[in-house]
């Protein structure tokens, strides 16, 4: 009898608390630590494969005895989760080798205990994908919160670390209540709280949208949706990169994952105006997202505001499902789904890498503003090379994983027109639009990134002594690129593999029903829309090999090397270089509404001229400033009855008992 | 794919390569006898592109080799682009490894390298045109692609051969959409390929100059091939607009005959269309770089209005 994918998953969860159990033994033993994350990794990458087996396979089901009486853990393995195992296992294997090369003794938290909370991190995102019970689904939820809260405050003496970390538990446990409030909802009153009870339990009138906005508040909170996402800007730049990385290459894809359990497996019909409200929110979202992340200066922050619009981006394609799966449209629904999955994988690679690239550069020169950085291409040239790999990707340009994706959302969008509704035909020309304006600005938001930090000339002295990244970090990052590269390249392949979700969710696939073969990818058929990576970057490279030698025999290659024009001004220092905060500026100007700016401009006389500007969330003053002041004032309400009298809390309790007895008889 | 259609493949860069410069010629040309001075000669820009390749290459000391690969990319990204556009035949075998949005996605491919390289010397000239080439491009970009889907929702298809094709064939009559998706692509091409309103050619060291800021450090074959190259896709565009709004006499199937009739076709199109944009650039004056928002602003609407008539009416 052979050993069963999901048996196989859970030894691989089980030895991932036991690999972090072994780091606890002795904590400041850094060579340990330095052998445990490579076997995290290795197993990470077993599990990826172990998944990616499932993924063909018909869905599997156990109960494991344990947890309280009565309530034992049922573990299931479909596609859907199979896909989301296989993004855990192949991002986080990356993470985990440039982790052990990146932890350090005497940062804050000593490196065995972070290996503990890291794959426990690990181990409970593996059982939230696998959990088939609400139960088991909370448990190991609450666990992923709290293990990643610990990894974001590794530097927990510093007091905005902790700030931070603290906003975050906070929004991921009102996210929680919402998540708890619609497992109530989908079980119907019948008390059983297993998704195999779930899935056939009918639900009556309006509570069916009741359960899909209480799924879609409480997973956007953990996806960083719109009004929720302000913990994202605050906790990435705290948290250590690698930690970085996992939270937004792995963590917000756990949250995507439950969003298409509850809308699309729990429940069974879905209606169009969830769809509507949903591409509302996911456009805002996304557009919110990468305004903010062109006006950043701190490069980890801007990471986390493009976190914030590719989650957008996703959940706005989670939406066009769900209208065209409303209008019985299943094929483009399933395209519209693919690239939903699609973009969940691009981002877990192109994210991861862009996040690890940030945690090299900030090793060897210790700086995170933008404003001090530059020109470490020269210095670090490994991870500058493979950084552009993963900015290219994300700012969405062919022949990389992002434009794939992208142009499988875009050829959805071309296809609402065929809908009965009115409205929403005209809705979904003005949602592309956004989309696309997104798309664009990510790509300018994405320049400024990676021409502030690597390009130019360094800013700061000291940055001519920074060091490139390690052997292990260097192997990670190449396998993230490599990701990146091949995701963009072999398209008909990744959707033949995402095709068995298709099949689970939607019971169709874009393979049989389109045109595509290996070299071209054509989701309905080749007169309709097609593309191919692989032909366009073969023209792409020929012309340019062909170019360099047609020039050097028809002419000749000769060059030299001087100084850069000075436009005869000869003191041109670096720092006259477009800072970030310059880059920046158009767009500051131009979304001006969005930003509460705040603008110290030196006057003439001057002796020391300072300028300074910063530009941040309205949200903050609009929804959580009152907010706060509201559970103030309450607290200082219920704050009256306490009075710190042992006789006082006597008489309440005495009253308390008679209101009881009063009511109850 | 057999061998003659692949002949023909490469017929057709070889005619975009070799009409481009004339094209940017021709369009100097005109401007210069609408604005009353003596016109530089039809073949300068040859002229000045193979000067550039003799010289020798200065390049700057802390160029990096993202410096050097640039203008070979860009050069490499604007082929591939002549490639795909159907300028002379739509039923070439390239077309089909790239649509309409692909398509865009290779000018924001080049787009992104041109302003990294510029970023990568570290002059304020440099980074300055690269982040208005940014700009200017995150506004033009929904623009273009929404004109491009108001005409594949007519067509039903995003692939551009499908598109002619299908427009080539309708019965002569005016679509409403099509008449304000052409007139934001007419807005959109000018600010994508650095003319008047929004960015202007003909000067340097400006401080409201965009792409030749971004270019400034460049000498010799570099140069000489980001000329080509922008040459090229002042062509792509030009024979993306004569596709979507003119697309008549384009070759269908690889027939080397009717492609060499297509070819007085395209070139009497060109004629006219680059006599049309030097005029526009004469009657138009430069507009500060903030005012471009609200141009390439104008543009977008249109193109979206574009889409909702065509919805509505369903023309």
């Amino acid at each position: 009898m052979s050993v069963s994918p999901l048996s196989l998953i859970v030894a691989a969860a089980v030895a991932w608390l036991t690999i972090g159990a072994l780091g606890l033994v002795q904590p400041r033993n850094l060579r340990i630590v330095r052998l445990l994350f490579p076997a995290g990794g290795a197993l990470a990458l077993a599990l990826a494969a172990v998944a990616f087996v499932a993924l063909a396979r018909p869905p599997e089901a156990f109960v494991l005895p344990l947890g309280l009486p009565d309530l034992p853990f049922h573990l299931r393995i479909d596609a859907l989760s199979a896909f989301f195992l296989v993004l855990l296992g192949s991002a986080s294997a990356a993470i985990s080798l440039f982790s052990s090369g990146y932890f350090r003794a005497g940062e804050g938290t000593a490196p065995g205990l972070i290996c503990f909370q890291y794959h426990a991190f690990l181990a409970a995102m593996a059982l939230v994908l696998i959990a088939d019970d609400a139960y088991l689904f909370m448990v190991a939820w609450e666990t992923m919160a709290l293990a990643s809260f610990f990894l974001v405050t590794t530097d927990h003496r510093i007091p905005e670390i902790r700030r931070a970390g603290f906003l975050y538990l906070l929004i991921a446990h009102i996210g929680a209540i919402g998540i708890l409030l619609c497992f109530g909802v989908l079980q119907g009153g019948r008390g059983d709280y297993t998704f195999g009870a779930m899935r056939t339990v009918p639900l009556q009138a309006f509570w069916p949208s009741v359960a899909f906005f209480l799924a879609l508040f409480g997973f956007g909170a953990k996806a960083g949706l719109l009004p929720l996402h302000v913990w994202l800007p605050e906790a990435h730049p705290a948290a250590p990169s690698p930690v970085s990385a996992l939270m937004s290459g792995v963590m917000l894809k756990t949250a995507i994952y439950g969003l298409l359990r509850v809308t699309f497996d729990l429940l069974h019909t879905q209606i169009w105006w969830w769809g509507a409200v949903a591409l509302t929110i996911g456009l805002l979202t996304a557009l919110y997202g990468v305004i903010f992340a062109a006006a950043q200066t701190d490069m980890k922050r801007l990471l986390a505001y493009s976190s914030i619009e590719n989650i957008g981006i996703i959940v706005a394609g989670i939406a066009l499902t769900i209208l065209f799966s409303a209008y019985d449209k299943p094929r483009v629904a399933a395209i519209a789904l693919t690239a939903v999955l699609y973009h969940c994988l691009n981002h877990a690679f192109f994210k991861s890498l862009l996040f690890l690239a940030t945690g090299s550069v900030l090793h060897a020169t210790h700086e995170r503003s933008l404003g001090k950085l530059g020109g470490l291409i020269h210095r670090m040239p490994w991870v500058a090379w493979l950084a552009l790999v993963g900015t290219l990707a994300i700012a969405g340009l062919p022949p990389l994983n992002g434009f794939v994706s992208e142009w499988l959302l875009l050829q959805a969008f071309l296809f609402t027109p065929s809908l009965p509704q009115s409205t929403v035909n005209m809705l979904v020309p003005v949602a592309a639009a956004a989309l696309v304006l997104a798309v664009a600005l990510a790509a300018y938001v994405m320049v400024k990134f990676y021409g502030v930090i690597f390009l130019g000339r360094p800013r700061e002295p000291h940055l001519a002594y920074a060091q490139d990244a390690g052997r292990r970090e260097r192997i990670a990052l190449v396998w993230l690129a490599v990701g990146c590269v091949l995701l963009g390249l072999f398209p008909t392949t990744v959707i033949g593999a995402i095709d068995h979700v298709n099949a689970l969710l939607l019971a169709t696939t874009v393979s049989r029903a389109g045109e595509s073969n290996w070299l071209l990818l054509a989701p309905i058929a080749t007169d309709r829309s097609s593309y191919s990576p692989l032909v366009v970057l073969a023209v792409i490279v020929a012309v340019v090999l062909i170019t360099m030698n047609v020039v050097r025999r028809v002419w000749h290659g000769r060059s030299r090397r001087a100084p850069p024009w000075d436009c005869g001004f000869p003191l041109q220092t670096p720092r006259m270089q477009d800072t970030a905060e310059g880059f920046g500026q158009p767009i500051r100007q131009v979304f001006e509404p969005f930003f509460k700016m705040e603008r110290h401009l030196p006057s003439p006389f001057d002796a020391k001229p300072r300028y300074y500007v910063s530009a941040s969330d309205r949200l903050w003053d609009w929804l959580y400033v009152p907010i706060a002041r509201v559970a103030e004032t309450l607290a200082r309400i219920a704050g009256l009855i306490q009075q710190g009298r042992i006789a006082v809390y006597l008489t309440y309790s005495f009253i308390t008992l008679l209101a009881l007895l009063f009511l109850v008889r | 794919m057999t061998v003659a259609s692949l002949l023909s493949q490469l017929l057709q860069v070889a005619i975009a390569l070799a009409l481009a410069p004339l094209l940017v010629g021709w369009v100097n040309q005109c401007r210069a006898w609408l604005q009353n001075k003596r016109p530089p000669p039809l073949l300068l820009p040859y002229r000045t592109i193979h000067k550039l390749f003799v010289k020798d290459a200065v390049i700057a000391d802390n160029a990096s080799p993202i410096f050097r690969l640039t203008p070979y990319i860009v050069f490499g990204a604007m082929c591939c682009a002549a490639a795909i556009v159907p300028s002379l035949a739509t039923d070439l075998p390239f077309a089909r490894a790239a649509d309409a949005i692909a398509l865009v996605g290779l000018f924001a491919l080049a787009r992104v390298f041109i302003s990294l390289a510029a970023m990568d010397i570290g002059t304020s000239f440099g980074s300055l045109g690269a982040r208005r080439e940014m700009f200017v491009g995150f506004l033009a970009e929904p623009a273009l692609l929404m004109v491009l889907f108001t005409a594949s929702l007519i067509s039903g298809s995003t692939s551009l051969p499908t598109i002619v094709d299908t427009l080539a064939h309708r019965e002569l009559g005016i679509y409403p959409s099509l008449a304000f998706a052409g007139v934001a692509f007419t807005m959109v091409s000018l600010a994508e390929n650095a003319r008047i309103p929004v960015d202007n050619p003909a000067t340097h060291l400006e401080l409201t100059m965009i792409h030749e800021a971004m270019i400034l450090e460049y000498s010799a074959r570099h140069l000489a091939l980001l000329e080509w190259a922008s040459a090229l896709k002042l062509f792509n565009y030009s024979c993306i607009g004569l596709a979507l709004f003119f697309p008549f006499g384009i070759a269908e199937g690889t027939n080397w005959l009717a492609m060499l009739g297509a070819a007085p076709a395209l070139i009497l199109k060109l004629v006219i269309g680059g006599a049309a944009l030097a005029l526009i650039e004469t009657l138009s004056a430069k507009m500060r770089i903030f005012r471009a928002p609200e141009f390439l602003g104008t543009a977008f609407l249109l193109a979206v209005l574009g889409m909702l008539v065509n919805l509505l009416l369903g023309s």
